[in-house]
């Protein structure tokens, strides 16, 4: 257990960023909060650089998809303070066409990476990233395959019609 | 990480050499290509490219139930993939509120840390393969050898086990196993006693590894390194004794950490988890004595897969074992974070469930990709052979890498 509650954790973020930040829940004692993209920077800097809470380690940055929502594109970061031993969800709803974020790679150089795999899969654009490019994926390609509306198998493949298979 | 002057194009001295190390070299063990800018023998810049085994695990994963997910994870670290096995049905049972049995947790914790032992035992042999010294990894290829033989015992493959299910294991460990782990025990602390001794003090390995690719803490938590790589640049940050899961916060162990960041750290830090390892597995067994032998799995036959023999004679377990496989029964709405710590640091699982068939996304933060991405920055100014000795030492799995 950590060493200071999500209660408190939550109150030092109202302090500071009073109706900027709200609660989604706290799914198996993870404290998951949203905000905006204009705090999103501001939030993660405030994490990490608050003298008590100190999460200095970034976990994982990756996103989410719901394509019934208004805002589409969920970016999700976990943060964990290692001294402290607590761990915190941020999420940032963005809406599909204008999927603009500014990049957390002025916070830690490991944001760099994960960027790159969340543009490569969803398309969000991390601005101010220094080198934002594919990475898992072929350059030359298209479409982020980990939206919804991306099918896993490529429907213009003939080989596994059902009628190959007597169905 | 040491600086060297850049050459402009108009340089007169601007006499570079493209090297492109990989995406098959010898050296590199696995596909990741590194195009690298050399100035002699020294590099200059480079860049790494990866993804040439992208296999779009996470996309798959969103079209599967939850036991169908179990062999994409073992195919992660092929290395340890008992490991991800784990960690993947410690997620699932986190997210439907399963307990298990604490002879379940005990024997998954003997299984993990022969895992671990397995990783350690191919990432320092090949170390030493990479500085010139066969022998050390012939010594120790052998019980990795006597390792899958537990595994095939247990669960009846080698290499890609899919050893775990929800709640459990798919059989009980047999007396021919716990004979073979107790040979093993017996057998492998000489190992790798005699393989400190062969490279600890090793003049050639020491020189070629002291100081080589140093790394400090605040680069390696910038760079949000886990694992053996983080404890070696001097952080104590190890998954199972921060956050522990499996009933690991009952087990007497040790931390090794590392004070310069440098390849010979992380040998160091490697060998000294696999005696921690074997501890852990020593007081498993002691453990397990006091526990009733016939318990392997929870008894959540709703979750659990039963047995195939069960499933041809018993109607139940046919209905339960269909129900399962097409995802029919009812799961919770809600996400979870879940991470174990795996042969190369923290591998986290992050579902998120809507109550279908299958999860709704499911990211998986793999410790290899992570750690990877400090390749190309801290090369800069290294030789090109210390490069390679680098990159051993990171461990990198290119099946963890790309995902």
């Amino acid at each position: 257990m950590g060493k200071f509650s999500n209660e408190e954790l939550l109150k030092k973020i109202s302090d500071q960023f009073s109706d900027q930040v709200s609660v989604i829940g706290e799914p198996f004692g993870l404290l998951t909060l949203e905000t905006g993209r204009e705090q999103i920077i501001d939030v993660l800097a405030f994490l990490k650089n608050d003298p008590t809470l100190q999460f200095i380690f970034l976990t994982d940055i990756t996103a989410i998809h719901y394509p019934e929502q208004e805002k589409q594109i969920g970016v999700i970061y976990h943060l964990h303070s290692l001294v402290n031993n607590v761990r915190v969800r941020i999420k940032v709803f963005l809406a599909d066409g204008d999927v603009h974020i500014p990049t957390a790679t002025t916070l830690w150089n490991g944001a760099n990476w994960m960027e790159r795999e969340t543009y490569d899969f969803f398309g969000v654009l991390f601005d101010g990233h220094p080198d934002l490019r594919r990475i898992l994926n072929v350059d030359d390609m298209t479409a982020f395959p980990m939206r919804k509306e991306f099918p896993l198998e490529d429907p213009n493949r003939v080989d596994k019609k059902d009628y190959f298979f007597g169905r | 990480m040491q600086n060297h002057p850049v050459y402009t194009d108009n340089d007169p001295q601007n006499e570079l050499s493209t090297l492109n190390l990989g995406p098959t070299h010898p050296a590199t063990h696995g596909v990741f290509q590194n195009v690298l800018q050399l100035d002699g023998e020294r590099i200059v810049s480079g860049v790494s490219t990866i993804g040439y085994i992208h296999r779009a695990f996470e996309k798959i994963a969103e079209h599967r139930p939850f036991y169908q997910i179990t062999p994409l994870t073992d195919r992660l670290n092929y290395c340890s993939s008992p490991i991800n096995n784990m960690g993947w049905h410690m997620t699932v049972e986190k997210l439907l509120g399963i307990e298990t049995p604490k002879r379940v947790d005990y024997l998954r914790v003997i299984v993990m840390e022969l895992a671990r032992i397995s990783d350690h035992i191919i990432c320092n042999g090949v170390l030493g393969v990479d500085t010139g010294a066969f022998t050390g990894f012939l010594y120790m290829m052998e019980h990795r050898e006597a390792i899958y033989e537990i595994y095939e015992e247990v669960c009846g493959s080698r290499l890609t086990t899919n050893i775990g299910r929800i709640g459990g294991f798919e059989r009980n460990f047999n007396a021919i196993a716990f004979g073979k782990l107790r040979k093993f025990l017996k057998d492998f602390p000489v190992t790798l006693k005699e393989f400190e001794s062969l490279f600890n003090r090793n003049r050639i390995f020491v020189d070629r590894t002291k100081d080589v690719a140093a790394v400090t803490a605040e680069e390696a938590l910038s760079y949000s390194w886990t694992g053996p790589l983080l404890r070696a640049a001097g952080v104590d940050y190890d998954v199972r004794a921060m956050n522990p899961y499996s009933s690991y916060e009952e087990f007497d162990f040790e931390v090794p950490v590392g004070t310069n960041g440098d390849v010979y750290n992380r040998f160091l830090v490697r060998n000294e988890e696999m005696w921690q390892s074997l501890r852990i597995i020593e007081q498993a067994l002691v453990k397990l004595e006091k526990e009733p032998a016939d318990i392997f799995h929870a008894d959540v036959p709703e979750f659990y897969l039963p047995p195939k023999e069960e499933v041809y004679n018993n109607m139940e377990a046919l209905i339960y074992h269909f129900k399962i496989v097409m995802g029919e029964v009812p799961t919770p709405t809600t996400e979870v974070y879940h991470s174990v710590e795996g042969a190369n640091g923290e591998l986290g699982f992050y579902l998120v469930n809507d109550g279908g068939r299958s999860p709704y996304r499911l990211h998986f933060r793999r410790p290899s990709f992570i750690n990877y991405q400090m390749y190309a920055p801290m090369s800069r100014g290294m030789l090109l052979s210390d490069a390679i000795i680098n990159m051993s030492s990171l461990n990198v799995i290119a099946g963890e890498l790309d995902a």
